[in-house]
């Protein structure tokens, strides 16, 4: 048969392929290996990937018989703990380590007969919006190689952008899912806080982080949604989902009531992602939906309390990284210094200074004063969205203030990396669900439509996203891999 | 010039649980190095701590039983610190909202008694003699790490050591009647630290304390804070001050050493523990727990005095060893006399079983048996240092008590004819000593009784022979 | 805005205090420029230290869960081999590290 392509190609249209006979689960696995053999050398969006496993699933599933979703492969943020398979979180300080046990998401795929094909780039312990904090080098965005595609999940949506995987799975603390699907238009899904199990996820902030779905549509997204999103007893703040995941079919807003906060624009947003965003807006309202402007009046504090509340959770879930039981360790006289020494080496730049805020603002007294004070901030912005939908079902955002950017030009200034996350860090503040979609291109770069909604409403965002997806008709394909360069 | 020791506690205690406070691992001692471990204990990336239900209510008992307030809510923090010991470098801990908080217990105050998990066991090899400073290497295994752990903190209304080895005493026995743990010092799932600060006498104010640390039985306990308030109450004497440290009590050379001085305060950066949610253990569970509860020593103490006569020592000790106590509670009831069964209980009987090495209700010599002794004895029918023969025969021998006696001859000589005979006898024997008691040395009445009780083969009643020698001896 | 100048001014002995807590292993020819980053970040994050949310509850947490407890079963463990697959230094059985120091 003709090489099959991956461009384009989305899960359920690979499953489609396989109920049809026209490929085999070996062959589609092997499509899409070498893809990624192809292209890979330039983008850097897998860290590794496992041919003989991969191949060995795909076979398996062809002997034993398959059905429904089962053999589609699949890409992994690096995040995820996968059983004898390295995982580094983008961390020299985690080089060669092997977990003894899988994630619950990385079960719940395997359970679903999803074939993993290799773990995603990352920024360093998901710390970053651009994946060039990663300690294996950076991501690129499959739109233009000189820009980021965003982070921290930037290998999985930069994979599945080029179709290097047809979905994967990334996370998001503070928008490391929204963003980077939203710098690589295509779709991703941050749920709401406790509908997917965090076990085995490497932990960047415990209260924050989410794990949820990329895909090329809103379809695929919520397919997979309904393949991690379930109860998991080994991790305390999971609840799974209340109803069944429907995989949307609405074609209009009819009968929706939505509100775009428009104090949270004064941030600041560029001009081409501005006017996109207006004409989202409007078109919102041309398939029916009521729309309205409402405020949210603490959010602009989420970026302070955010970066308080992160860094102080992560300088404790990244205390174990000790050079004792796993990972690197470099060797000292006594066990102090050999920590010492041995987290100087391991961690990267981004990580340390991370560290060193959250260390800070729990220390003797300054803890009132930052942590107890961010943790205040959190209440009033969650009872904001509370209020807020009250009257409306779901609010509308940019996903960032901007498209993709090149590289370096936020590196040394934290700040400014940190200011990305505007529009979606107060989503994981408040533990709410939030949907982006691409709603278009601003200078020939994807621009990200945030949908978000109240706690375990993703069905009703899913279906939102849908409508849209339909409406807007965005070609996820990049213009240079249809030209046949990368 | 008068000192007084201020004294706190804070006490460790490994709660009774098939499984680890945060993961499910055996919570078990002694099997083999890092066999008992998973990826949550040994904290690998990602793995997260899910709480023992068991473990909160072993916990809740233990607060019941020391009438602590049980708050409608608690919460997790962590305890931020680097140590080879603790594999998260945090432990999970609870810090402003505890468990079971302030309660009493003997007239001591509890301040809180809050659950966190235990630490791994670091075994120091290489380097000279086994102390940490300047060893070789340290070999860590986690079985231990994440076993349930209840710290029970006192406020210092303790005065001196032998007061904080009563305490811990009823307070094991205590926690022992819950089922919460079996509170053994050496294997330690009972582990005791002592803050203790010296000031004069009479002063509100509190000294400079230091920390007693890893004190391995009572005894030493004891000894080691005696020790301290010796070494604080000598620095004051001499116009020295007391440096905060953290000290190391050796029972051998009864000496204290410094284990570090405090020079600057930990900063542990407590902050809510966000993988785990609020305990809030309801009203009617709390109920259903406490009326669980089995009678606790210190109910049965005052029970024992009130309904038995006994006094507070013997109420004490009984209340200490339940299975005695029962035993005793039994033996009384058969006897229908408390006092000589407690004497019995006391006394003849825990020699034998301390002896034999047998529970009370193992023993051969039951309830039954023993309050057949005991009223031979209330008739008259042996003497009570014939009992004490009957009774050594008994453990061997399932025979009752009066044929015993029988079989051993200890039959008591009771009538005064046969009594008189043999008082004659003695007298007759002993010129010199009657002359020198009819000469005014009464106090020889003792030996002329020893001499017709060992005539009699110690069946003779001691009153009726002492009536009869006054008599003859004309005093 | 103000800022809260007070919280935000940061010693170099602050840094390395808070590296040493950190374990973070800073050479001396690192404090100075990490001082600088870190007020620059402590500077914009301030200005929540100002606010008064006095009587406004602390949220540690996004899910108002409680009481998940599970029950006292035990799971297989980790094989002793497995357990030890990752050690950077195995002694045996257990893990070695160097000596914990004076």
């Amino acid at each position: 048969m003709a090489a099959l392509s991956t461009i384009g190609l989305t899960a359920e249209g690979a499953a489609m392929l396989l109920d049809a006979r026209a490929v085999s689960c070996v062959e589609l696995a092997e499509a899409y290996l070498r893809r990624i053999d192809a292209v890979d050398g330039d983008l850097h969006a897998f860290l590794r990937t496992h041919p003989e496993e991969t191949l060995a699933r795909a076979r398996a599933l062809d002997e034993g018989g398959r059905s429904g979703i089962e053999g589609v492969p699949i890409g992994l943020k690096d995040l995820f703990s996968t059983r004898g398979i390295e995982t580094t979180a983008g961390s020299r300080i985690l080089e060669g380590f092997r977990p003894i046990i899988d994630a619950d998401v990385v079960e719940a795929c395997a359970d679903a007969g999803l074939i993993s094909l290799g773990k995603l780039n990352m920024d360093e312990f998901a710390m970053g919006s651009s994946t060039e904090h990663s300690a294996y080098g950076p991501t690129r965005n499959p739109w233009n190689q000189a820009l980021v595609p965003g982070g921290s999940s930037g290998g999985s949506a930069a994979a599945v952008a080029a179709g290097l995987a047809p979905w994967s799975l990334g996370t998001d603390t503070g928008g490391s899912i929204r963003q980077p699907a939203a710098f690589c238009g295509i779709v991703g899904l941050k749920p709401t806080y406790g509908a997917v199990s965090r076990y085995g996820v490497v932990a960047f902030a415990s209260s924050l982080d989410q794990v949820g779905p990329f895909a090329l549509n809103v379809r695929d997204v919520a397919l997979l949604l309904s393949i991690i999103a379930r109860n998991d007893p080994r991790d305390s703040t999971n609840v799974g989902l209340p109803a069944p995941v429907e995989l949307p079919e609405a074609e209009d807003l009819k009968g929706l009531r939505l509100a775009v906060p428009r104090d949270q624009l004064d941030a600041g947003v560029d001009a081409g992602v501005a006017a996109l965003f207006e004409a989202t807006v409007e078109r919102c309202r041309a398939l029916g939906a009521e729309v309205s402007e409402t405020t949210l009046p603490h959010a602009g504090h989420g970026l302070a309390a955010y970066y308080l509340i992160a860094p102080s959770e992560a300088s404790a879930n990244l205390a174990r990284y000790d050079g004792a039981r796993y990972g690197l360790r470099v060797d000292a006289p006594d066990v102090h210094a050999m920590y010492s020494e041995t987290r100087r080496a391991g961690f990267g730049a981004e990580v340390k200074r991370r560290i060193m805020i959250g260390t800070y603002a729990l220390s003797a007294g300054y803890f009132d004063a930052y942590y107890g004070q961010a943790q205040r901030v959190r209440t009033l912005i969650r009872r904001d969205f509370a209020k807020a939908f009250e009257q409306y079902d779901a609010l509308l955002l940019p996903t960032a203030p901007s498209v993709a950017f090149p590289f370096g030009a936020k590196l040394y200034d934290p700040l400014a990396m940190y200011a990305n996350d505007v529009f979606t860090l107060p989503v994981n503040l408040a533990g709410l669900p939030g949907l982006s979609i691409p709603c278009g291109l601003a200078d020939g770069l994807p621009v990200g439509f945030q949908i978000i909604g109240p706690a375990f409403s993703e069905n009703r965002l899913l279906a939102i996203g849908h409508a849209l997806e339909r409406a807007i008709e965005f070609d996820p394909v990049p213009p240079r891999i249809l030209e046949g360069r990368g | 010039m008068s000192w007084e020791a201020v004294i706190g506690l804070e006490i460790h205690v490994q709660l009774r649980t098939e499984t680890k406070m945060f993961c499910r691992c055996p919570n078990r001692y002694g099997d083999p190095p890092n066999t008992n471990v998973c990826a949550v204990c040994l904290a690998h990336p990602g793995m997260l701590p899910v709480a023992n239900r068991v473990a909160v209510d072993q916990a809740l008992r233990v607060g019941l039983a020391l009438g602590c307030r049980i708050p409608a809510r608690s919460k997790w923090d962590r305890k931020n610190y680097f140590y080879p010991d603790s594999p998260k470098a945090y432990q999970i801990s609870q810090y402003d909202e505890p468990l079971c908080a302030e309660g009493s217990f003997t007239g001591v105050r509890i301040t809180r008694a809050h659950l966190e998990e235990d630490a791994a066991k670091t075994i120091h090899i290489g380097g000279g003699d086994g102390r940490i400073a300047g060893s070789g290497a340290s070999i860590v295994d986690f079985n231990r790490c994440g076993t349930p752990l209840l710290e029970i903190v006192t406020e210092p209304d303790l005065r001196g050591g032998a007061e904080a080895r009563r305490f811990l005493t009823l307070l094991r026995a205590t926690i022992v009647a819950t089922g919460a743990s079996d509170c053994d010092l050496e294997k330690g799932s009972l582990r005791v630290d002592a803050n203790v600060s010296v000031r004069r006498s009479g002063d509100e104010e509190l000294g400079v304390k230091c920390e007693l640390k890893n004190m391995n039985s009572f005894r030493f306990i004891e000894r080691g804070i005696a020790a301290e308030i010796r070494r604080q109450a000598a620095l004051l004497e001499a116009g020295e001050p007391v440096l905060q440290a953290t000290l190391h009590y050796d029972p051998a050379s009864d000496s204290l050493s410094v284990l570090r001085t405090k020079e600057e305060a930990d900063d542990y950066r407590y902050f809510a523990e966000p993988d785990l949610v609020p305990v809030e253990p309801s009203p009617a569970h709390l109920e259903a727990l406490a009326a669980a509860l089995p009678e606790l020593p210190l109910v049965r103490m005052d029970r024992l005095r009130a309904a038995h006569g006994l006094p507070d020592a013997t109420a004490e000790s009984l209340a200490l060893t339940p299975g005695l106590a029962d035993y005793f509670e039994e033996l009384a009831a058969l006897a229908g006399d408390a006092r000589a069964a407690a004497n019995w209980v006391m006394g003849e009987f825990s020699a034998h079983l301390n002896a034999s090495g047998s529970d009370p209700h193992a023993s051969t010599v039951t309830p039954a048996r023993l309050a057949g002794l005991i009223a031979l004895v209330a008739e008259g029918a042996v003497s009570s240092t014939g009992a004490k023969q009957v009774f050594a025969a008994m453990i061997d021998d399932p025979a009752d008590a009066a044929a015993l006696t029988e079989r051993l001859g200890l039959g008591q000589v009771g009538d005064t004819d046969a009594l008189g005979a043999i008082v004659d006898e003695v007298l007759a024997a002993s010129p010199a000593e009657v002359a020198a008691y009819r000469g005014g040395k009464v106090q020889l009445i003792g030996f002329f009784t020893g001499q017709v009780m060992k005539a009699s083969g110690g069946r003779a009643d001691p009153k009726a022979v002492q009536s009869l020698l006054r008599e003859r001896l004309g005093g | 805005m103000a800022h809260y100048d007070s919280a935000m001014a940061l010693s170099d002995s602050d840094v390395r205090h808070v590296a040493r807590l950190a374990r973070l292993g800073l050479h001396e020819d690192e404090v100075a420029p990490l001082r600088a980053e870190l007020e620059t970040i402590l500077q914009h994050v301030s200005a929540i230290a100002e606010l008064d949310l006095a009587g406004v509850p602390v949220t540690s947490h996004p899910l108002e869960l409680v009481n998940v407890l599970a029950d006292d079963i035990p799971i297989a463990c980790a094989t002793r081999d497995d357990a030890l697959a990752n050690a950077p230094d195995r002694a045996g059985d257990g893990f070695r590290v160097p000596p914990i120091g004076a």
